[in-house]
């Protein structure tokens, strides 16, 4: 027995050090037909890994202090050895984060990876997802420029929307009766320590319970049904180590060339990644002419502006901002499909998936945008198809329904789509608008746009007793290629 | 029944009890424990004492225009208002969400046609109801600022769009859900503005 062989006998009587090894790489059997979509959940813990790095390095020359941190932010950028680096590092870094994360929700929502028995999987998936907004959010307020102020403002008077006890609620988060010197303070307590916390345990769980129940994979096959009679091995299975773990160093090197020409040329990305306002100390006086959040929460915050004050109050908006992550959590219950792929469903549920990716994206762009009549329209016609989605799966995703109206089915959509270019065209014909209301009085083109929604709105509510049902092909029992 | 090694019946109802007065008064020092920790978010003691009053000179502020000051960490907007900009407030009624100044978003010395104390100088905390940024100044009328022929002047939010007249009311229909505040205050002498607090030394 060689020195290495003992001393790893000697840990192992100690430490479980080869069985957890064998358990979680070498002998952890991922299916064997993994593609493109599957680099992003080892992509995202490498941008994981680099975010904690960097910050640690950022942490030894920043100050969180009202007075100091612009100018600290401004020492690291120009004075500190490599500070420019590790900072572009962090801030690239940030936004590829949630690049790499959205894609890897997107594989999730395509190939079912939600689906029985992977549902605690995707909750803590999207708990992740929750923190990494927080962290994201909580990070941009410390370099303590324009957006960093107006942008902490805006979110955090949100929370002083919540009936009753909202005024006294954003108090405390702030500690002042202002954002200031405290919440700085607090926002970097938070930042660097409480929620990189709660991310790496957020993290392990997802990993246990991925590594408890097995992969899920495009085909949407369980690799566990069959496996061979002697080993126990899944037939369709490959060990994580090599095979995996040499394929994701290819998307590793990949990943990391996107990410250098970013960091190296462009690292502000057009004032995506960084704003332009944000290059201004932070003046409590003065708000930027045009505020919009970083391009990873803008969908979110198109539907907040897109739901106008009722009874005099903002929390209705407030409230379907965050129905539209909440909605998420329920997604392993919603779809009531036979199959969990893409590759087996029916056109029904693809052209659901479509319009939900188009109103995502739709919505994000809308979100960068100053709020005019006509995006405030096309951002609320957008998230009624993103709350469609959710909402309705139970019913599209259902293959042995009879809907009742099922001849109506093209009617229907037509009417849904008329209305949308109604409503479009009529928010944004300002002329036109002009002369309906002289001629029939102040709030008719108001009435008129107002009725097209609730048009709009109605076909979609009666969609379960129209919309034909999702007809799917039967899943393959082993992996195909 | 469970039995212990040497074949008597363990009492599960003592067990049981045990262990649920164990966990609630652990619970009970638990959230003990938070109270101090969530406290210490609140505002402190030196927080509580920066809301002294400001002392503004108006005096130099020219008929049509503005002046911001800080308090309390917030902008103050003083305007002296025209007479053409006065005229304007009493016949806009049917563009506002709350002309008449029902929500109380002013002192009561304030619950008037102009929002202030003298009919020129309006007093109002520039922060929009909405989210909490700062309106841009659009205090010209008609066209000039870029709002459309017949904007009676006023602020409009960069952020979500709302708008306000030069009595700082809402328009109706956009984010904003109410009035913006005009803060307390009163006059030491013509051109001496003290804001925080009125004459009753609210």
């Amino acid at each position: 027995m060689s020195a290495l062989q003992k001393l790893m006998g000697w840990v192992d009587d100690r430490f479980p050090l080869t069985s957890t090894y064998k358990a979680h790489l070498s002998e952890y059997y991922a299916p064997k037909n993994f593609n493109f979509w599957y680099f992003f959940g080892s992509l995202a813990l490498l941008v994981l890994v680099l975010q904690i790095v960097t910050g640690i390095f950022l942490t030894m020359n920043y100050k969180p202090d009202a007075e100091l941190a612009f100018a600290s932010v401004e020492y690291i950028m120009r004075d500190v050895e490599w500070g420019w680096l590790i900072r572009y590092m962090h801030s690239t870094g940030a936004s590829m984060f949630f690049v790499v994360v959205y894609l890897h929700m997107f594989r999730g929502l395509m190939y079912g990876s939600y689906r029985k028995p992977r549902e605690l999987i995707w909750i803590f998936g999207v708990c992740i997802y929750l923190a990494l907004m927080a962290e994201a959010f909580l990070g941009y307020l410390l370099p303590w420029g324009q957006m960093s102020y107006w942008g902490a403002q805006v979110i955090v008077n949100l929370f002083a929307a919540v009936p009753f006890i909202g005024e006294d609620l954003s108090i405390w988060i702030r500690g002042d009766y202002v954002i200031g010197d405290a919440t700085l303070n607090r926002f970097f307590a938070f930042h660097v320590i409480a929620l990189p916390l709660v991310l790496l345990g957020l993290v392990v769980v997802h990993l246990v319970a991925l590594h408890e129940v097995g992969s899920n994979n495009p085909d949407g096959v369980e690799i566990k049904k069959h496996k061979d009679p002697v080993t126990h091995i899944p037939l369709d299975g490959i060990p994580f180590h090599p095979y995996y773990t040499v394929k994701d160093i290819v998307g590793v090197i990949v990943f990391l060339m996107v990410f250098s020409a970013i960091m190296f040329f462009a690292p502000e990305m057009g004032g995506y990644f960084l704003e332009a306002a944000n290059f201004v100390p932070a003046d409590p006086l003065k708000t930027p002419e045009h505020i919009a959040p970083l391009w990873y929460f803008t969908p979110f915050y198109a539907i907040l502006r897109a739901v106008p004050p009722l009874f005099g109050s903002q929390f209705p908006g407030v409230i379907a901002m965050g129905m539209s992550i909440v909605l998420m959590f329920f997604l392993p219950w919603l779809d009531r499909s036979k199959v969990k792929s893409i590759r087996y469903r029916g056109s029904v549920y693809k052209w659901f998936l479509t319009v939900f990716v188009v109103a995502f994206v739709g919505l994000g762009y809308l979100g960068l945008l100053p709020a005019t009549p006509m995006f405030t329209w096309i951002a609320r016609i957008l998230s009624v198809a993103y709350f469609a989605f959710f909402i309705i799966m139970p019913w599209f995703t259902n293959g042995d329904r009879k809907p009742r109206l099922a001849a109506f089915q093209k009617i229907f959509l037509t009417i849904i789509a008329l209305s949308a270019i109604g409503i479009v065209w009529l928010s944004g014909a300002e002329e036109i608008a002009k002369n309906l209301n002289d001629k029939f009085g102040a709030e008719t083109s108001n009435s008129l746009l107002n009725a097209m929604f609730t048009v709009f709105v109605l076909c979609f509510v009666l969609m379960p007793m129209y919309l034909a049902s999702d007809k799917t092909k039967p899943e393959p029992e082993r992996v195909t290629g | 029944m469970n039995h212990e090694g040497d074949g008597r019946p363990v009492d599960t109802s003592k067990r049981k009890f045990l262990i649920a007065a164990t966990s609630a008064v652990g619970g009970v020092a638990a959230a003990g424990v938070a109270v101090p920790l969530v406290m210490s978010m609140m505002p402190s003691e030196r927080a509580k004492a920066a809301g002294a009053p400001v002392e503004v000179d108006i005096g130099k502020i020219e008929p049509g225009a503005m002046l911001t000051v800080e308090w309390r960490g917030k902008p103050v907007w003083i305007v002296n208002r025209t007479k053409e900009m006065l005229d304007k407030l009493a016949t806009i009624d049917g563009l506002l969400a709350d002309p008449k100044s029902e929500q109380p978003q002013q002192p009561e010395y304030c619950k008037n046609v102009h929002r202030s104390i003298k009919p020129e100088y309006l007093v109002a905390v520039g922060i929009c109801t909405h989210l909490g940024c700062s309106p841009t100044e659009k205090l010209k009328l008609g066209g000039e600022s870029g709002l459309g022929d017949d904007w009676p002047g006023g602020f409009f939010c960069p952020c979500h769009g709302s708008k306000f007249d030069l009595a700082a009311r809402v328009f109706s229909g956009v984010p904003a859900p109410i009035n913006m505040l005009v803060p307390p205050h009163q006059y030491l002498s013509d051109a001496k503005l003290l804001i925080g607090v009125d004459a009753k030394g609210a």
